[in-house]
């Protein structure tokens, strides 16, 4: 985190140059509003003091941060103490605990079925299985690539953009561009069908759809690990190499023994960052496979966003109840982020 | 930028001349080959299938272009007739054009010479197709649905809600990142803090505070909860406490008041950093989902994404339509991609920011 | 055009005292130098007039007026940063035309100031550069510019040649100068450079450790240094300071100098027999007089500058002492000489105080 700004100092005359004017047309509109603050924000200064003016100026974001992140934190404690239907906390029964233990009442924790609320655990199960086979592929391909990327060839920067792009594309419009290959009619069973094979009902069997669902997910964000991957190697100082060319290493080696143990903060982050954005999975998959067939690839995230809105019932003590576990799983895993972080700097 | 990457791939010969090509070289093109063709072939094929009329998307296997089979007028008869290639059965092929189908015969007419009648076995003929782009799947969706509704919704919140943040959080790191004062330690760890929060754990109550305020179902309860970005403040002050603090000194000899030295001044020097926020702000805000999705119910508010996400879960989903809007949600974000790609590729890779 | 009165201005930083009770007067049209070692606290003396600071206590007046807590942009006053400061996005009319602007004046006079300023300073043909289109001098000569315009009450510099080559410097000092015999206004000036301190200055301020040691013209501080910092920190190369112990008898004064006496021809107050001081003599004061020495010394260095040439020799029990000659040397290094203290000008400071006992 501590290089951002290396990062955003232009880098090259042409982007540079785009960067400014594209900032610029943004701040423009902006320019006149701030232009018309200044006699109120001159006077403001003469009032409170010019060392006071910070406050001034930290005040709308904090007032933001305030009503939108600060105060919900707490009245997401409060839904998930409380019980009832009500959506103002006043009209809710505190209920203790107990939202908790119907949510953690289980036969087996390993078996879904043997819980009360089922759906819960069938998403836990779910993402847990995704974020398994998601986070696996994911480092697997974006190191695979990066260290292709990394190597001397020939539209470098092309290749690169390429695996990149999908990143920007909305979860939504890239579970459509895959919702419509893999459909029944499809372009992948038209593919099957002209190979001699039977056509598939993807979203039909559970485990194709869970299959997909990592699938999808990796087409869409592997180029963005990759990209940090691919910092990490171009980090890594060229003296190295060239040393271990004057000692005649073979290339195996050269890799197993300068370049992946070099690159292994990165791999950490990697990881740790994965792992959070996996445990949120939500969007791709609710578009492609509305967690079917049935809970096949139901995830905690749509659990929660279902059991609060879209249910005939609007149980947000519940939902809020599942979102304070989410979050501490969440809380522990960005704590892993800052230790890997930290390390990296080291 | 184009002219760039076009050298980069024509001109020089990155690996060193002369040196044969190792064998992971030969994989690594092999692996790059196969990667454009899974990265951008599920893409191509959205595009081309949104010039699909609707009964070419129903083909199976469906064609690569967009074809439409040929339809002509014939003197005498009311309606365009579709035309076909029809192998006769002294051998002759000829252009005909078919008046009705009865069984397995269809009857058929020579277009040049409307008063010459065939009688054809439908196996012996086939349809003469042209390319054709069914822009109505583009055109027709801008009337029968609300389409340019969602379109300036996700247009609107894009905008105003990109210009909130770059307003307050660029407000905000100039406070953190200028000014010395009681606080500014929690103020900085709060910043942090707030970067830990995903939208995702506090749905529920940002909704009853949306609500509260009596934002539901307005376009501001999408903007508002998000605007104030942890990340952008972050970004920022980063940015602002790399320029130099005589500059700041210097407008205040120069009698220029604290608003002054933040819009005149530090502003305009934060361009670079301010134009990297605008383009996430604008990438997370054009692709956003959850959110509005639990906070929009009323269709005449509903975000592109959101209106994308209801067609394609009606029971009857109109695929051409539906391809089509598809391709005009991902055309800003092609833009921006292609003019700013190398820069958001490197800023991207070394913040690890998304 | 003002004059400018500190009483007791104390700075610190958390525990940290950086200026302990600052009183000083400037009077209208005056060039005052501060000058003194890094981290003596003469930038923060700077900024605290500036109004960039505030004293932690004591009072700042200019003309008669307490601005002690106004801020910076209500003082009227200019400042030139040692960085020049300019605004990269603007271009060098913008720069000088924006405080202009905060002043509320009317384009056409903000566009006659400025333009009367640029042709004063030779930047008529680049005032619609970016300051990163300029060399060097120009950037400084455009800090300047931005300083004059405003026709300020004070003008501030923060050592504002230390950025520039030692020709430039040169250069651009005599131009400061011309500018002040010009313009006529207060100018305060902080820079380490004693050079800069002695050409430039109306009066020098010599500040060590957060006091003022001593404020004086140029000559004041070279022939009359109140104590032996100002002594060492005024002149180049510095003053000889050789440990002396004090043989009064016949009632003329008598010092041992290592093995050898030396008589002084005047008397001085508060010198009692026996007592340790620090005798101060400065290079030029030094000869080297083969019939008539008074220390035996041997040649450790000799630095020919054609003009001048300094000798560095060492003689027993005593530091390094360093001569000026003028003209060539014939000396050598290991050559045996003896030198002589033109006993008129020499300084006598209390050993442990530094304080000036006898001056010349």
């Amino acid at each position: 985190m501590s290089d951002i700004p290396s990062a955003t100092r232009p880098q090259r005359g042409l982007a540079n140059g785009a960067l400014a004017w594209l900032g610029g047309v943004a701040v423009l509109p902006v320019g006149g509003a701030l232009r018309l603050l200044d006699p109120p924000m001159r006077g403001m200064q003469r009032v409170i003091g010019a060392r006071r003016m910070a406050y001034v100026f930290l005040l709308p974001n904090f007032v933001f941060f305030g009503l939108f992140v600060f105060l919900p934190i707490g009245i997401n404690v409060v839904f998930s103490l409380t019980g009832g239907t009500a959506l103002f906390p006043s009209q809710r029964p505190y209920v203790g605990a107990e939202q908790f233990t119907y949510l953690f009442d289980c036969g087996s924790y390993l078996d879904p079925a043997s819980c009360r609320e089922d759906h819960f655990w069938r998403g836990v199960a779910n993402t847990v299985k995704f974020i398994v086979f998601q986070v696996t592929a994911m480092v697997l391909f974006s190191l695979v690539t990066a260290l292709v990327l990394n190597k001397k060839i020939r539209g470098r920067g092309f290749f690169r953009a390429v695996y990149f792009f999908p990143v920007l594309l909305s979860p939504v419009v890239v579970a459509l561009i895959w919702k419509w290959i893999l459909q029944r009619d499809g372009l992948l069973n038209a593919a099957i069908t002209t190979l001699g094979g039977q056509k598939i009902l993807f979203f039909v069997d559970p485990s194709w759809a869970m299959f997909w669902a990592v699938f999808v997910s990796v087409w869409a964000h592997m180029g963005f690990y990759t990209l940090i991957l691919l910092a990490g190697l171009q980090a890594i100082p060229a003296d190295l190499y060239e040393a271990a060319e004057m000692d005649a290493t073979p290339r195996w080696r050269v890799l197993i023994r300068i370049t992946l143990p070099l690159l292994w903060p990165n791999m950490i982050v990697v990881i740790v960052l994965a792992l959070i954005k996996g445990a949120q999975t939500f969007d791709e998959v609710f578009v492609l496979t509305g967690g079917g067939p049935g809970t096949a690839t139901l995830m905690v995230v749509q659990y929660i966003y279902e059991t609060a809105f879209s249910s005939q019932v609007q149980n947000f003590g519940l939902a809020a109840a599942a979102s304070v576990v989410l979050g501490v799983v969440l809380f522990v895993l960005t704590l892993l982020q800052f230790a890997a972080a930290r390390r990296k700097e080291v | 930028m184009a002219t760039t990457r076009l050298s980069s791939l024509l001109g020089q010969r990155r690996n060193g001349q002369g040196r044969p090509l190792h064998w992971t070289d030969v994989a690594a093109y092999v692996y790059l080959a196969l990667g454009v063709v899974l990265m951008f072939g599920p893409v191509l094929w959205l595009v081309m299938s949104s010039f699909k009329t609707e009964s070419a998307l129903l083909e199976f296997p469906p064609s690569a272009l967009p074809f439409a089979q040929v339809e002509v007028t014939v003197p005498g008869q009311p309606q365009k007739l579709p035309l076909f290639r029809v192998t006769l059965p002294d051998g002759t092929v000829r252009q005909l054009a078919q008046v009705r189908r009865i069984g397995l015969v269809a009857q058929m007419v020579d277009p040049a010479n409307p008063s010459q009648q065939f009688r054809v076995a439908i196996d012996k003929r086939e349809p003469v197709r042209h390319i054709a782009l069914a822009t109505e799947n583009y055109s027709e969706p801008l009337q029968r649905f609300a389409f340019l509704r969602f379109l300036s919704n996700s247009v609107f919140v894009t905008l105003v809600a990109t210009l909130i943040t770059l307003l307050i959080n660029s407000m905000a790191a100039y406070g953190l990142a200028v000014y010395q004062f009681p606080g500014k330690q929690v103020a900085t760890i709060a910043v942090i803090g707030t970067l830990m929060i995903p939208m995702t754990i506090i749905l529920v109550p940002v909704y009853l505070v949306v609500t509260e305020l009596g934002l539901t179902n307005s376009l501001w309860a999408v903007i508002l909860p998000g605007a104030a970005t942890p990340t952008g403040v972050f970004l920022l002050r980063q940015y602002m406490l790399t320029l130099p603090k005589d500059l700041i000194e210097a407008a205040r000899m120069d009698k220029a008041s604290e608003w002054q030295i933040y819009w005149r001044i530090v502003m305009p020097l934060t361009l670079p950093a301010l134009a990297v926020l605008a383009i996430f702000s604008i990438m997370w805000r054009w692709n956003e989902f959850l959110w509005p999705l639990a906070v929009l119910t009323k269709t005449e508010v509903y975000t592109l994404q959101i209106a994308l996400n209801a067609f394609q879960g009606e029971l009857q989903t109109q695929w051409h339509y539906l391809l089509a809007m598809t391709v005009v949600t991902l055309i800003p974000v092609a833009l921006v991609f292609v003019f700013l790609q190398r820069f958001i590729t490197t800023g991207i890779g070394s913040t690890g920011m998304k | 055009m003002a004059e400018l009165t500190l009483t007791g201005a104390r700075k610190s930083f958390g525990t940290i005292n950086v200026l302990h009770g600052i009183d000083l007067a400037v009077k209208d049209g005056e060039f005052i130098v501060f000058v003194g070692p890094s981290g003596c606290g003469k930038s923060t003396l700077l900024r605290v007039i500036a109004g960039l600071e505030n004293v932690t206590s004591g009072e700042v007046h200019i003309d008669g007026e307490r601005v002690t807590h106004l801020p910076a942009s209500e003082r009227g006053l200019a400042m030139v940063f040692q960085s020049y400061a300019l605004y990269p996005h603007m271009s060098v009319a913008k720069n000088m035309a924006f405080a202009l602007e905060n002043m509320g004046l009317k384009p056409a006079e903000i566009e006659a100031r400025v333009a009367r300023a640029a042709a004063m300073l030779r930047l008529t043909d680049y005032l619609d550069r970016k300051p990163k289109a300029l060399s060097g001098g120009q950037r400084q000569r455009v800090a300047i510019g931005r300083a004059i315009v405003r026709d300020p009450k004070i003008f501030l510099f923060d050592e504002p040649l230390s950025n520039l080559d030692a020709e430039l410097r040169v250069a651009t000092r005599k131009e400061l100068a011309a500018l002040h015999a010009k313009l006529g206004g207060t100018m305060i000036y902080v820079t380490h450079d004693q050079v800069e301190a002695m050409t430039l200055a109306d009066r020098i301020v010599v500040l060590n450790a957060g006091r003022i040691e001593q404020v004086g013209t140029p000559l004041e501080l070279y022939n009359r240094p109140s104590n032996a910092f100002v002594a060492g920190f005024i002149g180049s190369p510095r003053m000889n300071f050789l440990p002396a112990v004090v043989m009064s008898d016949d009632g003329t004064l008598r010092l041992s100098v290592g093995e050898r006496e030396v008589a002084l021809p005047r008397a001085a107050s508060g010198l009692v027999a026996g007592a340790n001081v620090t005798l101060g003599i400065r290079p030029e004061h030094i000869d080297v007089a083969p019939d008539n020495g008074m220390l035996a010394a041997t040649v450790d260095l000799v630095e020919q500058l054609g003009g001048e040439t300094f000798i560095y020799a060492s003689a027993p029990g005593l530091p390094q002492i360093t001569l000026r000659e003028d003209g060539q040397s014939q000396f050598y290094r290991g050559d045996a000489i003896a030198i002589r203290f033109a006993v008129d000008h020499l300084h006598i400071f209390d050993a442990t105080t530094g304080a000036a006992l006898a001056r010349p």
